[in-house]
């Protein structure tokens, strides 16, 4: 049975689609069948990030309205087997996006994938309530800003009522925190919120800290996902994540030494 | 107050611990209010103005909670007086 597993935040510009991209291509480097589908209908940006901006025929939408299948609208990822990705429409309405047709394009990806990625709009809207509405797993991609730990506060409330398991009293969505765009000399400051402090106030299992990292923008200027960038601490820490992800025990890094004891402790490492 | 803030106090003013303390109220505000029905908070002012017609009190003086049961759902009214009415 397929796992889907929706990136979520409620703020923008978190980091949602650069962490899709590398969740969905560390899984896919496991052997993993793994599927990314772009949520943000208006706004497509998935393809630019993996690369395949250009191969783009047909999308979501289209798939969803009978215009194209499955299949065609899929496309293989170049550098990575076993992963492909199905594109957001650019010009339709939000509302191109019914609970029904979603489920049913879900279902069949099911049948040949082990995993479904959703990278989700930003916002609590029509967009982002269908990204995560059928999820088994989300992972809420929190910055360590005040605006964006309140965002990901409500969306944790939305998944908990408004999701397909909340709806139907089944286990509920399992929720992971990811913590990006980390900067620990500006915590160290007391600058900015720290991992400990995030977690006192969100209090879900921390899937992982991605540091703020020059290598994204670089990654993403050049359509390659930053975990395939194995030598930059982002890259290295999204794959930490994607293995945790699959139950795998990794120490926290790029963190400063001082508080490695405490973070040893928080996973029992 | 941490053992690492007591060395992030050394160096400037820590904001993150402001962040921290203003994210953990406004959070547990709206975690309370959270899957409450839309209207409440109208509500409440429209009760706070009917009270006032007979009592002076302050705005958190009236707290307005919608309790759901399997059965029914339950109002709850908690009006705080002034001590000399
Ligand atoms: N760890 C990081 N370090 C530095 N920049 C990052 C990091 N994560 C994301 N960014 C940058 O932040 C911006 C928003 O990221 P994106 O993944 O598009 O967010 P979202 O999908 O949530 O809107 C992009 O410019 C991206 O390069
Ligand atoms: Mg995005």
């Amino acid at each position: 049975m397929a796992k889907i597993i929706v990136v979520t935040s409620g703020k923008g510009g978190v980091g949602k689609t650069t962490t899709s991209a590398s969740i969905s291509t560390g899984l896919a480097k496991r052997g993993l069948r793994t599927v990314v589908i772009d949520f943000d209908v208006g706004l497509r940006n998935l393809d630019l990030i993996m690369n395949c901006e250009r191969r783009v025929v047909y999308d979501f939408v289209n798939v969803i309205q009978g215009e194209a299948t499955l299949n065609q609208a899929l496309i293989r990822d170049k550098r990575v087997e076993n992963l492909y990705i199905l594109p957001a429409s650019q010009t339709r309405d939000k509302e191109a996006l019914t609970k029904e047709g979603v489920e049913k394009v879900l279902n069949q990806l099911a049948e040949q994938f082990d995993y479904i990625i959703c990278d989700s709009p930003a916002g609590i809207e029509h967009g982002a309530l269908m990204a995560l509405y059928f999820a088994d797993e989300a992972v809420v991609v929190t910055n360590p800003e005040v605006s964006s730990v309140r965002d990901s506060d409500r969306i944790l409330g939305i998944l908990q009522s408004k999701s397909r398991r909340s709806e139907l009293g089944l286990d509920p969505v399992k929720e992971h925190l990811l913590l990006t765009r980390y900067n620990p000399e500006r915590v160290e400051r007391g600058e900015m919120l720290s991992i400990e402090d995030v977690n006192d106030i969100l209090s879900i299992p921390l899937l992982g800290c991605i540091p703020e990292s020059m290598a994204v923008l670089n990654a993403s200027n050049s359509g390659v996902p930053v975990i395939l960038d194995e030598e930059s601490t982002a890259g290295q820490a999204y794959d930490d994540a994607v293995a945790r992800l699959l139950g795998e025990e990794r120490e926290l890094r790029f963190l400063d030494l001082q508080k490695k004891g405490i973070f040893k402790r928080m996973f029992g490492g | 107050m941490s053992f690492f803030d007591y060395f992030r106090n050394k160096k400037g003013p820590n904001t993150a611990s402001i962040a921290k303390e203003r994210l953990q109220i406004i959070v547990a505000h709206e975690r309370n209010t959270r899957g409450q029905p839309d209207y409440l908070p109208q509500l409440q002012q429209e009760l706070l103005d009917v009270i006032r017609k007979y009592v002076a009190i302050q705005d958190d003086q009236v707290q307005v909670q919608l309790d759901k049961n399997d059965s029914c759902s339950v109002l709850e009214l908690n009006v705080t007086l002034p001590d000399k009415v």
